[in-house]
């Protein structure tokens, strides 16, 4: 285990779409110690903000709510957690599904969790309907160094966690 | 947001100047539809290279606005999209229904 490395951060903000910008930029910022490319961190802030978006839209129903996300990092891997305590998901096959909203009247589009799954390595959702929604995202930040990336799997491989 | 009515050809240029995101979209509809309302425009063109961020609310705000411009007879382009932008339009179908001219790199 000798040689992983760890980090971790924690936010916590009311529901109001001026954080969407803000929750973006701080995990982006966080996630920016791992070196990623502009194209990966283009990908996170994307995933960030539909997931943000989705709690104060979806889950609060613009009501006003606390957001918390906790993001880690184990060895190359970016880990985000967006959780609200909002009205929760009845059904999360449906709401994965590409162009499911349950709100086309605000002219959503219903491909946030599409955009998730594709810019992320991994996406898992969580739902209580009345007690609400938690989703973990994780990312590999590919190193640019081949010699260097065969170095950290090992690690990330041993130290597991 | 700037725009720009080009009386000769009826095109409407509209220059988007922040981050799509749902706290812009609001604000930006309201801003496009009125010039959209008072040009009547032919050929709408949205420049998107002041554009740096861009998530799904864009996906509704730009096919929200091509099916106004639809309505009264128009046609919508999009220019100067940057990869991770383009990349949401092209999963989502956008693309398919809006073109892209003007590829640009990065
Ligand atoms: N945090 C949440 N709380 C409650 N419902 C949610 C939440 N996130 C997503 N949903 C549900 O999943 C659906 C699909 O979400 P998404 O793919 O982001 O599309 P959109 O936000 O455009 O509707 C939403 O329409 C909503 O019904
Ligand atoms: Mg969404």
């Amino acid at each position: 285990m000798s040689g992983l490395y760890e980090n971790e951060m924690k936010l916590e903000f009311v529901s109001k779409s001026n954080n969407e910008a803000f929750a973006r930029i701080a995990v982006a910022a966080f996630a920016s110690q791992l070196d990623p490319t502009i194209e990966e961190l283009a990908d996170i802030k994307t995933a960030i903000s539909e997931a943000v978006t989705n709690c104060i839209i979806h889950g609060y129903e613009n009501t006003k709510g606390i957001i918390k996300i906790v993001s880690k990092i184990f060895a190359n891997t970016l880990e985000v957690e967006i959780s609200d305590t909002g009205k929760g998901i009845e059904n999360i096959e449906l709401a994965r599904k590409p162009l499911y909203t349950s709100k086309s009247n605000i002219e959503r589009s219903g491909m946030g969790f599409t955009i998730m799954e594709s810019f992320m390595d991994d996406v898992n959702i969580e739902s209580v309907v009345g007690l609400g929604t938690k989703i973990t995202m994780r990312k590999i930040i590919k190193k640019v160094d081949p010699q260097e990336e065969d170095k950290m799997l090992d690690v990330a491989e041993l130290g597991g966690r | 947001m700037n725009s720009v009515f080009l009386e000769r050809d009826k095109t409407l240029l509209v220059e988007i100047t922040e981050e799509i995101d749902h706290h812009a979209a609001e604000k930006l509809r309201r801003k496009i539809d009125e010039s959209i309302t008072r040009y009547m425009p032919r050929k709408v063109v949205f420049d998107f290279n002041k554009v740096s961020f861009m998530d799904s609310a864009g996906i509704g705000m730009i096919i929200g606005r091509y099916k106004m411009v639809n309505m009264i007879g128009g046609t919508v382009q999009m220019k100067n999209v940057r990869t991770s932008i383009r990349k949401i339009f092209e999963m989502s179908g956008v693309a398919k229904i809006i073109p892209i001219i003007d590829i640009r790199a990065s």
